[in-house]
């Protein structure tokens, strides 16, 4: 699972701090200009076209943050949003956004750390993993490209691509482990926040139960089909021919292909399918057995044995049916269910009336475009970060319209966000 | 504690839910789909329909209905009452006979299956030996006699079902008795017909296939004459007085016999007779004949088929020839099977009615009253006489609306007979429904049907045509005056069964009436919208239409869809009833998908796929149109061109699949059967494999981008909050396919500046429901968490005024869940989500109020909601919690579904075929169902007189003459079987493009997987 949660914001009383420091800092570069010793870190930062070199003390206290503000300063761009990247020994271009990331790169250096700098609006920075193909092709060191340039692109087609650790979220997660069957394992699937579609398809199926008088085909649902790309084969915690079991805690059994269907796209913001795996040798096995049971939401250990040891009764999904109600939501919707869907609600109490003859108002056609009291409604960003929240609360309350605000470009930008609509 | 005293709050829920909430499938109204026989018993004045899908259904007077189905899934092929009892025997097409009874049970009579039988032969006899063609109850009511494809006629006793070996009529003994003269005596063909002498009970005439008549005597056992007719014979007819034996034939002849008496005297005798009415040119087949005498003058001569086969044997005719008067009445679908009712008492007296079972309508002609005029039924209504595409129910009518529509509807009907319905048998014991109430039907070919539904009877009350107002391609003399002078055959068109609409734009898809002011409004297929009032005279109007562009000038799309239909620019004469006071045309002309209208504000408010707009019908213009479509969405833009093509393409599909059977069929030669059961078998794994094509569906979160988002679902006037708690101001909600809501709020001048003061509207409120699903209704709750009344209600004193002062909530179901919220500040409260707890979606929902049957003056508002999967909830307002549900409808039957329409009072009406609607109930307190009581008629020694209408003509049974046929019959049951399940798929679409637009979202996801 890569998960990261975005670093705490700095407060302001600690950038008065920060910029004493760097005060010093910049005194002891200018000092010790080519003394490279244990003690300090050779920087050599580059910013578009321009490079800049100063060093740092090694074990210097100091965080992120500071050395952001360094940064900024040295290169003359205060008030402009960048990121910060590394070349780490291999060569890889690693992010710097955090104060653990910054230290595992202040000790990386050996002696000389490369930090390249990008504006935040231009082309994302790419960071990957691809050092020994460089390495093969004389790259070397030096072989760090300019990021987003096309040839980067086309030649890392085949690295793994690591995205910016502040968009890192969780998307998807096996839950339950320990009151499951070990033939069976519970996807959680978060939607929300990822353009990403779902991406798969499920059918018709005929399954093999073992019964007490025998082994029973009984009619089941299937995964059939993953999309490329979706959120389903990303995870690869979801794989064709699984048979899925259950839909958010309710057991499918005997309800129709079409009922499935509405009831995962009911959920399709928070889905969490319980499947039996097709291929079963990935399966994740209960931690120390059944004694060690009871982690979060342990909510009876006798309950997740019964249903461990039972584990080719006739309908598993069913037996662990309790437990999964209450687990799911202790684990999930933190807050109930009552907020996995907020609606989006424009109150436009001080609009403009609408005129209804179209002859004397030429403003009539572009009522869609520019309607005063129309705004911008981006998913919040603390609604993302957290990674249990469900759906961002997203309520647009506009009791006092500030008609000038809204601008018809940012309406533009509404119509490609998928989640919020305007007038 | 707290858990005990709320296990106590929950019981009384429980009771209280037992005293409000009863789900009963009441009844069906309309015309039984594809009926197969008819039966009627002139002594119980009852009449019988079998149905194709096992179905057995009796009719007496107005309000005696009963019902009864065959546990076989197996056509009825013949109904015979039994004389002298409320008993009737059916032979289905699996041969099997069956016993029903009406049988009195607390004082009403309950239809039962009493008996079931299927004929033995001797072992190791062929299935033909056994298989019945013919039946005969003989009068004495005690035995059945049973002709069979053999040729034998089998003697069984009843009720009892005891077969008579001794008495059996075998082949052999009438072959060896056959004149040797007579050219087919090695093979006489199957029994095709049964009949009893009428004043001698010991004699019977057996008709054989070939041709030949028996009359055999029952007591000596033996033939008594041979009527050697030589054409395949297809009836026989008994004359009242015993003298005659009329046979109908299948070259379109028929002979008249003299029946030779006890002296066994032969058959040549002056009175013999032998005509081909039709004649000269081939006919096609008599299939029943019937002649009744008068006391004075001529008798009636009947008879059904004949027609010269080349000019007019696609017509379905029955001749009827009285005197002078000879008239070919040319019916609307193929006759099944008529009978004649005679006056008086035991039904001697004279003919007066002819009753003419066809595929598609019962048809009575009145045979008494000059010109032979049809007498219009009371039941038995065809529905579909144009397909129905939507429906309206209006409960608790105001006398005076009721009254003014029915005096509109007499002067529609002045062509009918006046004589009062004939058929009269058993008591309606069914109190006077409480209350008015109308429902609404729409039709293909641009009409309204208004139906009284109050009571048992569905009664045609009045009927509108909208397309007097447009411009259409028909003309207008095409099909009326079309008996010319000196035509031959005389033809007269009878019925009103007619499915070819003049031009499918017409169809009307949605109504709203308002029932206090009797305003109207209909809108269409092509987005034409009429707001009617009701006017007692005849009047002339110029109609003027007026165009919204409900694009408002949005680009980049083209309409590829029909066009908007003309509209006649010269004035128009209305008759009576409903007339036009306002059409507005949408631009696109798109499928019409909501509308609803406010006779207080005098607004009217409806909706397409494009947006949604307000007419005031008052000053005549607009007062908002907004679009909603999704600048992306260009499946919506396109117009319903493609699907109408896959329409077309879907039927020609199926229609050449027919043909290739029935070419592959012939091809294969009859007599082999192997091959055809090869080709049977084929036939069937290629239907198999069609079932089991895998079928994927797409799991995917509901986006913007979706097709038809901007589709308007349902549009609701409300005088509420909006603003702040303490003013209250008339708004607009409109709910749309991808889940949003928009509220406007409306400023309407003073009442004596409504004329000239203009009204605007501004929006208020947008909703955008997370989970996307479309909005299937709107309702806003007062201060007591009632609905609030309809408009003009609180005006007329028929409801209580809703409480302004506590806070109101918006009610907003979707398909997927419920969900309240405040106002005028809108946050969420409760919810109820359906579909993601069991998979099923909210197909159609509506408020009703449900009375308790243990105090007349408790009650509650419930909210019914009809499911994709067919279920029925009722979820209480306002707290949005389930209270109970019942299957009603199957899940597979989507059109039943989609044609499901909730009354005020906790009752609902669905289509289970496209001409009859089912009645449910799930209110305790209404509930429609017929309540009658038949007596079996005091039994006196056999009247000389009496004569058991025997039905021998229905011309099922000929399906299975022959083996080959046999075959050829099963093959053709799959084949309909196929049909069906393609016009299950037509339905489906068609409803869809009827904007029944609840299946458009189903159709993305469908579209989606290929």
């Amino acid at each position: 699972m890569v998960s990261s949660a975005a670093p705490p914001t700095e407060r302001a009383s600690e950038r008065a701090r920060a910029r004493s420091r760097m005060s010093r800092q910049q005194q002891q570069q200018q000092r010790t200009p080519l003394k490279v010793t244990d003690a300090v870190v050779e920087i050599k930062s580059k910013f578009e076209a321009e490079y800049r070199r100063f060093a740092l003390k090694r074990n210097g206290p100091g965080g992120f943050q500071e050395f952001y503000r360094l940064i900024q300063t040295v290169h003359c761009i205060p008030g402009i949003d960048v990121i910060l990247g590394y070349a780490d020994v291999h060569g890889d271009l690693l992010p710097i956004n955090n104060d653990d990331n910054f230290h595992k790169a202040i000790s990386s250096a050996n002696p000389l750390l490369r930090i390249i700098i990008t504006k935040k609006e231009g082309e994302p920075l790419v960071f990957g993993t691809n050092s020994l193909q460089r390495r093969k092709k004389g790259l070397g060191l030096t072989g760090l490209r300019p990021p987003g340039s096309g040839a980067t692109h086309s030649k890392n087609k085949q690295s793994l691509m690591i995205g910016l650790p502040q968009d890192f979220r969780q998307i998807s997660s096996i839950i339950d482990v320990d009151i499951l069957p070990e033939t069976h394992r519970r996807v959680r699937l978060h939607k929300h926040g990822i353009h990403k579609p779902l991406g798969f398809y499920i059918r018709d199926g005929v399954s093999m139960r073992v019964m007490p008088q025998g082994v029973e085909k009984v009619p089941g649902v299937f995964i059939s089909r993953l999309v490329r790309g979706g959120l389903a084969e990303c995870t690869g915690l979801l794989g064709v021919n699984d048979e899925i079991l259950e839909v958010n805690g309710i057991d499918v059994a005997g309800k129709s292909l079409d009922q499935v269907t509405d009831m995962m796209v009911a959920n399709s913001h928070n889905l969490i399918v319980t499947v039996k795996p097709a291929n079963q040798r990935n399966n994740v096995m209960p931690r120390g057995g059944k004694a060690t049971i009871g982690n979060s939401g342990s909510v009876g250990s006798a309950g997740s044995t019964s249903s461990a040891v039972s584990h080719d009764s006739p309908s598993p999904a069913s037996q662990s049916n309790p437990i999964t109600a209450s687990n799911s939501i202790a684990e999930g919707d933190s807050d109930d269910e009552d907020d996995d869907d907020v609606d989006l609600i424009l109150e436009n109490d001080c609009l403009a009336p609408y005129d209804s003859h179209p002859v004397t108002n030429s403003n009539n056609a572009n009522l869609n475009r520019d309607s005063p009291g129309s705004m911008v409604a981006r998913p919040l960003p603390q609604s993302i970060s957290l990674p249990n929240s469900i759906g961002a609360s997203v309520m647009m309350l506009n009791h006092n319209g500030n008609p000038t605000h809204a601008a018809s470009s940012s309406q533009e930008s509404m119509r490609e966000d998928g989640n919020i609509i305007t007038l | 504690m707290k858990r005990l005293r709320r296990h106590g709050q929950e019981s009384q829920r429980e009771r209280i839910k037992q005293e409000l909430f009863q789900f009963n499938k009441a009844m069906e109204h309309g015309f039984p789909h594809q009926p197969s026989a008819l039966g009627y018993s002139a002594s119980l004045q009852l009449l019988a329909i079998g149905t194709r899908s096992g179905a057995i259904k009796l009719y007496g007077a107005p309000g005696v209905e009963f019902m009864g189905l065959h546990e076989e899934n197996a056509a009825v092929t013949q109904v015979h009452f039994l004389p002298h009892q409320a008993g009737l025997v059916t032979l289905l097409d699996d041969n099997s006979l069956h016993m029903w009874t009406l049988r009195a049970h607390k004082g009403q009579s309950e239809l039962l299956e009493i008996g079931r039988f299927t004929l033995t032969g001797p072992p190791g006899a062929s299935p033909s030996v056994t298989s019945v063609t013919a039946v005969l109850p003989h009068s004495s009511g005690e035995l059945l006699l049973l002709g069979t494809e053999g040729g034998h006629v089998f003697i069984v006793e009843v009720p009892g079902f005891r077969e008579l070996e001794e008495r059996n009529i075998s082949l052999d003994q009438v072959a060896n008795s056959v004149p040797e003269d007579y050219i087919g005596r090695r093979n006489l063909e199957h029994v095709e017909a049964l009949q009893e002498n009428p004043v001698n009970p010991d004699q019977i005439v057996i008709g054989y296939g070939r041709g030949l008549m028996v009359i055999w005597d029952l007591e000596k056992l033996c033939a008594t004459q041979h009527i050697p007719a030589t054409q395949q014979l297809e009836s026989v007819w008994w004359t009242d007085d015993g003298k005659y034996i009329l046979s109908s034939h299948s070259d379109g002849s028929y002979c008249r016999w003299m029946v030779g008496g006890e002296d066994g005297n032969e058959e040549e005798e002056e009175e013999e007779k032998s005509d081909i009415p039709y004649g000269h040119f081939p006919c096609k087949a008599i299939s029943k004949i019937v002649q009744l005498p008068t006391k004075e003058g001529p008798p009636f001569l009947l008879f059904s088929g004949g027609m010269p086969r080349a000019s007019y044997g696609d017509r379905h005719c029955i001749t009827v020839i009285h005197s002078k008067t000879h008239v070919a009445l040319d019916f609307t679908s193929r006759i099944i099977d008529f009978f004649v009712i005679k006056d008086g008492p035991r039904s001697a007296g004279e003919p007066s009615a002819l009753v003419v079972l066809v595929e598609e309508e019962l048809v009575i002609i009145d045979l008494q009253t000059e010109g032979w005029p049809v007498i219009q039924t009371p039941y038995l209504v065809p529905l579909h006489s144009s397909a129905i595409t939507c429906s309206h129910h209006v409960s608790a009518i105001p006398l005076k609306l009721w009254e003014r529509v029915i005096a509109a509807g007499d002067l529609q009907n002045t062509h009918y007979s006046k004589k009062p319905w004939p058929i009269t048998g058993g008591q309606n014991l069914a109190s006077d429904p409480p209350q008015r109430d109308l429902l609404l039907t729409g039709h293909e070919d641009g009409t309204v049907r208004f139906w009284d539904a109050s009571g048992v009877c569905l009664y045609p009350m009045y009927k509108l045509s909208t397309s007097a107002v447009f411009h259409t391609d028909t003309d207008p003399n095409d099909n009326m005056n079309q008996s010319t002078e000196g035509e031959w055959p005389p033809f007269r068109k009878v019925g009103c069964f007619d499915p070819y609409s003049d031009d499918p734009r017409l169809g009307i898809q949605k109504i709203h009436l308002c029932k206090y002011s009797g305003y109207l409004t209909v809108a269409g297929t092509a987005g034409q919208i009429l707001v009617l009032e009701l006017n007692d005279e005849a009047a002339e109007h110029t109609i003027e239409a007026k165009v919204v562009d409900l694009l408002q000038g949005q680009e980049g799309f083209r309409w590829k869809g029909h066009t908007r239909l003309d509209v006649r620019e010269d004035p128009v004469l209305f008759p009576p009833g409903f007339q036009p006071l306002a059409l507005v045309q949408c631009q696109p002309p798109a499928v019409v998908t909501a509308l609803t209208l406010h006779s207080e504000w005098k607004l009217v408010a409806f909706g397409t796929s494009h947006g949604f707009a307000v007419y005031d019908y008052q000053q005549k213009n607009n007062i908002l149109i907004k679009c909603t479509l999704n600048p992306s969405d260009q499946l919506a833009m396109e117009g319903p061109l493609s699907r109408v093509k896959s329409i077309k393409k879907s039927l020609r599909q199926s229609f050449r699949r027919i043909r290739r059977s029935r070419v592959s069929l012939r091809k294969h030669h009859v007599n082999n059967a192997a091959k055809l059961q090869d080709a049977n078998a084929r036939l069937e794994a290629e239907l198999a494999e069609m079932e089991l094509a895998p079928v994927q569906r797409k799991i995917e979160a509901r986006s913007s981008d979706d097709s038809f988002t901007g589709l308007v679902r349902t549009l609701y006037f409300a005088d509420t909050f909006l603003s702040d708690s303490s003013h209250n101001t008339p708004s607009l909600w409109a709910g749309t396919n991808g889940g949003c809501v928009f509220a406007y709020m409306l400023r309407l001048p003073s009442v004596e500046h409504r004329a000239d003061e203009p009204i605007t509207a501004q929006p208020a409120k947008e909703i955008q429901l997370m989970h996307r699903a479309p909005i299937v209704g709107i309702v806003v709750l007062d201060g007591h968490g009632a609905p609030l009344p309809e408009p003009l209600e609180v005006a007329h004193d028929l409801a209580r005024s809703p409480d302004m002062h506590g806070s109101h909530h918006l009610l907003v179901i979707s398909e997927e869940q419920f969900k309240v919220f405040t106002l005028p500040k809108v946050s969420a409260k409760m919810k109820l989500k359906l579909t993601a707890v069991d998979g099923s979606r909210v197909r159609r929902a509506g408020v009703a109020w449900f009375g308790s049957n243990r105090t007349e003056d408790y009650g509650e508002s419930g909210l019914m909601v009809l499911t994709n999967q067919g279920d029925v909830h009722v979820v209480s307002l306002p707290g949005v919690k389930l209270q109970v549900h019942y299957n009603c409808i199957r899940r597979e039957d989507v059109s039943g579904i989609a044609s499901c329409v909730f009354t005020k009072h906790g009752q609902g009406f669905y289509l289970i075929s496209p001409s009859e609607f089912e009645r449910f109930s799930l209110s305790t307190r209404n509930l429609v169902e017929p309540h009658c009581l038949v007596e079996a008629p005091q039994y006196s020694a056999p009247s000389t007189q009496h004569r058991p209408h025997a039905n021998k003509a229905s011309s099922a049974q000929r399906n299975a003459r022959h083996e080959s046929e046999d075959a050829e019959s099963a093959a053709r049951r799959v084949m309909e079987h196929a049909l069906l399940n393609d016009e299950k798929v037509l339905q489906e679409i068609q409803k869809s493009l009827e904007a029944d637009q609840m299946l458009f979202s189903e159709n993305n996801v469908k579209s989606a997987l290929a």
